[in-house]
């Protein structure tokens, strides 16, 4: 029978959730690198035994661990991670340069084909890659010294590079977001990238429509069809069918269109989640009702998913990490919340269980589906 | 020796119990002794000096005979009781909640 394993990365340590195909039991093993932020575990889909992490504190700096067990055993491994030549200045918050310095990686996203290789976008915001498992780390730099690239803000959690996308067609495609910068593309392997926003409209920046400038908080998209693209912006919910080249809003009848994750149903390319976040000032769901809301038509419809989730009194968050389905045949969704539940569907949403709920605020949850 | 005590998540990361021995040749200053330090757990570069800078990091304290040494040049010496073994090299991690 399959398994499953979600990989939930907290304020204050790493924990691994494992299941049967039934995912109706559920064994807890954690905290791993107890008191750490593990701001991202990711598996490698070539060897699912191959777990990265990324470890890190405002005290000791940034680590990389990595597991050739699935998660029972980790090694530190490479965390030098240094810009390529002279780094510049991009825009503070009040617009005034600002020297661009290395905080902390967000998100780690190993290649499909090569546990090896294995990509780590970062705050302040730029994307590197390691192609020894995560010993050594060189920045794709083309990205961070786009022309635009001085004129980057970050939004209100730093200037992160928090979500890398790759073509499982053409791995020489890669997509990333930036907050407060946009969404990129690389049609050559991270060497070169340009802005694909065309779309985007973003009140409260001096051009709502500008190449650049836009708060992205996530972008998803399903493996089969890797040109559409679903993204949860600050505010917007979008949709492009030619692979960022162009987007459009299909937030639809959704009661707020501010959010933080989105994801896809891995059997159902159409099939969309978010979770609405009251707005960019209260980030917790509206009238303390925790709804997750599906699409089954690819945006624009939107249905409320309740069952099992909190009705009243709910004022937790659900960060842009923090949501992940697995590939079983009725697909599983999880996520997880900053008030330490880790919520899971194994019927595409209709039904939810809390299969741990007193963890350390989430930050991220990934799911590998093992044979 | 010179004893070098260090917070409680820098030991698990060196995976050593209590204060960590070393022996230094030449001048006993806070950069050889952190070099000596990193030399023999590589997994500490980058966590009491910045990877890039090579500066202390911010949230991190160096003490030795009730003095603060923190902003002490990284190429002075250190106090002969350190030097001789006589008292520990404190690395502190500043207090914090949360």
């Amino acid at each position: 029978m399959s398994k499953v394993r979600v990989l939930v990365g907290t304020r204050k340590g790493a924990f691994i959730l494992s299941a049967d195909g039934k995912r109706d039991r559920w064994e807890v093993s954690g905290p791993h690198f107890a008191g750490w932020e593990i701001y991202h575990v990711k598996g490698s889909p070539a060897n699912p035994n191959r777990i990265y992490a990324s470890q890190c504190s405002g005290w000791f700096g940034q680590l990389i661990q990595r597991s050739e067990d699935g998660g029972a055993t980790w090694e530190p491994v490479g965390n030098d991670f240094a810009y390529d030549g002279v780094p510049g200045t991009h825009q503070w918050y009040d617009g005034t340069p600002h020297p661009w310095e290395f905080a902390r990686v967000w998100h780690l996203e190993p290649s499909l084909s090569d546990p090896d290789h294995v990509y780590a976008g970062v705050e302040d915001a730029a994307i590197f890659a390691s192609t020894d498992g995560g010993t050594s780390w060189r920045e794709l730099s083309g990205l961070r010294s786009h022309d635009t690239g001085s004129s980057w803000q970050p939004g209100a959690g730093g200037m992160c590079l928090h979500t890398i996308l790759i073509d499982p067609r053409n791995p020489q495609r890669i997509f990333a977001a930036i907050s407060a910068a946009g969404a990129f593309r690389s049609d050559d392997a991270g060497a070169t990238w340009r802005p694909i926003n065309r779309g985007l409209k973003s009140a409260g920046v001096p051009n709502p429509t500008a190449e650049v400038g836009h708060c992205v908080h996530r972008i998803a998209m399903h493996r089969n069809r890797p040109d559409v693209l679903f993204m949860q912006k600050h505010w917007d919910v979008m949709r492009s069918d030619d692979a960022g080249e162009s987007w459009r809003e299909i937030s639809g009848n959704l009661p707020t269109d501010f959010g933080f994750p989105i994801d896809v149903h891995a059997h159902e390319p159409d099939t969309i989640y978010v979770v609405p976040i009251k707005s960019d000032s209260e980030h917790f769901p509206l009238d303390g009702s925790l709804r997750v809301f599906r699409s089954r038509c690819g945006g624009d419809e939107w249905e409320p998913l309740t069952n099992g989730l909190p009705q009243r009194d709910c004022y937790v968050n659900v960060l842009r990490d923090a949501m992940a389905v697995d590939s079983l045949d009725s697909c599983g969704i999880y996520f997880g919340t900053t008030g330490g539940q880790v919520y899971a569907s194994s019927d595409a949403g209709d039904n939810w269980t809390a299969i741990v709920r007193d963890l350390p605020a989430v930050l991220s949850v990934e799911v590998q589906t093992l044979p | 020796m010179i004893r070098v005590e260090l917070p409680g998540h820098l030991r698990t990361l060196a995976r050593v119990d209590g204060a960590v021995l070393l022996s230094l040749d030449g001048d006993v200053t806070q950069r050889a002794l952190l070099d000596a330090l990193e030399a023999r757990y590589p997994v500490l570069r980058g966590t009491i000096r910045d990877r890039v800078s090579g500066r202390r990091r911010p949230f991190v304290r160096f003490f030795a005979c009730k003095t603060d040494l923190s902003h002490e040049l990284p190429d002075a010496p250190l106090p002969p009781a350190v030097a001789s073994g006589a008292e520990p090299f404190l690395v502190v991690g500043a207090m914090a909640g949360g």
